[in-house]
């Protein structure tokens, strides 16, 4: 059945889950007695477990980072293009673990899961989760798998700040750290995307004040509004010229405001549409706050070079040109922490003309950088 | 190891902090992690020479010399080394500035415009001096500010900075006794050793 697959591919995958019956409490202050992680793996593990690798998702991620689920799979997940035989992160080498994470709308405890104290959906009263907290529940994971210390612990974006947080949290569970397109904290700016987002979900009729599950809706609209605002700041402005242009759909104006007239409003509207069929609000809201609340270094007196002294990792930093939602110089703010706190650290600036998108895009000189650091792990 | 590297290796101490200044492929900083047990840093900008030092373990940084070293506090290294690349620089008074700076002692090498064989060749052509050492004609050259080792010590003086060492060296880095008695005409590229003139304290306490 495999032979259907490219041969860099995993291949068919299978999901797997584990609950998780000791409670975790959550940086909140409530906690969650009883809860699912659902996650995948990718390669073998060794007999020391030494090559284990953690994938980090980001805001709209899941467990599904490589392979397929089944023949007719259009597409693989998302992070094919560097999870796989002979790829960056090498699964004869390594061995892979993805996850989705709490909160999430993929398989793990979330919103939209049953809330087993009343016996419906937890909706709106789903604690709101924080990067420390998934790192912790990672952790469990690790445990329940045997795997003591990553080999590295991998992400983009948001599953950036979680590998930085794993550093500064389990220092002695890391080897290496691989931050890519990512931040050590969101700006004024980032933070004003992410509550346009919300607040297109918040004021949307069908919300329901976040328990829209029990009345059989979903806020289709605030979604896709959401969706569409962060689909502007995942794309460089030249990416998106060069890409539509001022393109219309039809050969003339139509001199009103419900036509779809320019090829890029056709884009964001299929964007937003397709993206709220598969994405729960709820969980939409709790990972814009995550990225929102991240910001390590604010437990030393907002010096990153100290949250980072007791860090025992190696890193690698990677930032790409255009983007511009966690733009290379965030990334340099990790970086220049990092060698204050006099670690190990190397740092790309991959010349990419796609925007924050690009950590998903197989561009050439940020797979052979990847490669190289990945092959340099000794497992 | 490249014949300017083997030199600058001995003056560098076991253990210390470095900083390397267009590090290239990294050769310099993993031969000296490896044998004197130093740590640090090297920055570039080229992408072929990044990879090669990413899969050497080294420690590198992309980041453009010309827009300075401001990322990195005031005495924070033993030493920074840059090779062949202040001709190459859009800044060179700046930078040397900044190495001056952030490392206690500073190395650098450069080839010398004031050699015999450039000045024989401006003399006799008229036209600027083009050898397999320097191969580049004058508008695509990435050696943008030539200077002569008289010019670089003057630099030096106007920044305050002590010469330590200087060896005057020929293109396969003999350090024979012609550069030895006429450097700035018979030497062919310049290895020195220098020093801010301020005390690390001073630096501090301003």
């Amino acid at each position: 059945m495999s032979i259907a697959f490219p041969q860099d591919s995993v291949g068919l995958v299978t999901p797997q889950v584990l609950h998780f019956a000791e409670p975790l409490a959550l940086a909140c202050g409530r906690s969650l007695a009883d809860y699912q992680l659902i996650f995948e793996t990718y390669g073998e593990l060794n007999a020391t477990a030494s090559n284990a690798v953690l994938i980090c998702h980001a805001l709209s991620g899941h467990h599904h980072a490589a392979g397929y689920h089944s023949v007719d799979d259009r597409k693989p997940g998302w992070w094919d293009s560097c999870i796989g035989p002979g790829k960056p992160i090498d699964t004869h080498k390594f061995f892979v673990v993805s996850l989705n994470n709490l909160g999430g709308c993929n398989g793990s405890t979330g919103p939209s899961s049953l809330n087993p104290a009343t016996g419906k959906p937890f909706g709106a009263d789903f604690p709101v989760m924080t990067v420390e907290d998934w790192v912790h529940s990672q952790a469990r994971l690790a445990d329940s798998l045997g795997i003591r210390q990553w080999a590295a612990v991998v992400g983009g974006s948001l599953g950036g700040m979680q590998a930085m947080q794993w550093t500064i949290s389990y220092p002695e569970r890391v080897r290496h750290c691989l931050a890519i397109a990512s931040a050590p904290k969101l700006s004024a700016q980032n933070i004003a995307f992410n509550e346009v987002a919300r607040q297109a979900i918040l004021t949307d009729p069908q919300f329901h004040g976040g328990h829209f599950q029990e009345q059989g809706v979903i806020p289709k609209r605030g979604l896709m509004l959401a969706r569409m605002v962060g689909h502007i700041t995942y794309l460089s402005d030249d990416a998106m010229g060069e890409k539509f242009g001022r393109g219309l759909k039809s050969e003339k104006l139509n001199y009103d405001f419900h036509s779809v007239e320019f090829q890029v409003e056709s884009y964001l509207r299929y964007q937003g549409e397709e993206f709220s069929t598969r994405f729960d609000a709820n969980t939409y809201l709790l990972m814009t706050k995550a990225l929102d609340y991240f910001d390590p270094a604010a437990n030393h007196e907002g010096d990153l070079a100290k949250t980072l002294a007791g860090v025992s990792a190696d890193f690698c930093v990677m930032s790409f040109t255009t983007d511009w939602r966690f733009s290379p110089l965030r990334s340099r703010e990790i970086v220049d922490a990092l060698t204050a706190a006099r670690k190990n650290v190397c740092y790309l600036e991959i010349d990419a003309p796609q925007g924050h998108d690009a950590f998903l895009i197989p561009i050439p000189r940020y797979l052979q950088a990847f490669d190289s650091y990945m092959k340099r792990i000794k497992v | 190891m490249r014949a300017d590297l083997e030199i600058i290796q001995e003056w560098i101490p076991a253990g210390s902090r470095v900083l390397d200044l267009g590090c290239g492929n990294g050769e310099l900083l993993a031969w000296l992690t490896e044998h004197k047990q130093v740590s640090g840093y090297g920055l570039e900008i080229d992408a072929d020479n990044i990879a090669q030092c990413v899969s050497k373990s080294v420690n590198v940084i992309e980041q453009n010399l010309d827009k300075g070293l401001n990322n990195f506090a005031s005495g924070s290294f033993d030493v920074v080394v840059m090779t062949q690349s202040l001709q190459a620089l859009h800044y060179p008074d700046r930078v040397l500035a900044e190495m001056l700076r952030v490392g206690k002692t500073c190395i650098i090498t450069f080839p010398n415009f004031a050699h015999w064989r450039c000045r024989w060749y401006l003399t006799s052509k008229g036209r600027m001096p083009v050898s397999d050492f320097l191969p580049y004609t004058w508008f695509n050259t990435p050696n943008i500010h030539f200077c002569t080792f008289e010019d670089f010590e003057n630099l030096c003086h106007d920044q305050g900075a002590k010469i330590k060492d200087r060896l005057a060296v020929d293109r396969d880095h003999r350090h024979g006794w012609a550069s030895r008695i006429w450097p700035n005409l018979l030497g062919e590229i310049g290895i020195y050793r220098i020093s801010g003139a301020t005390p690390l304290g001073a630096h501090a306490s301003r």
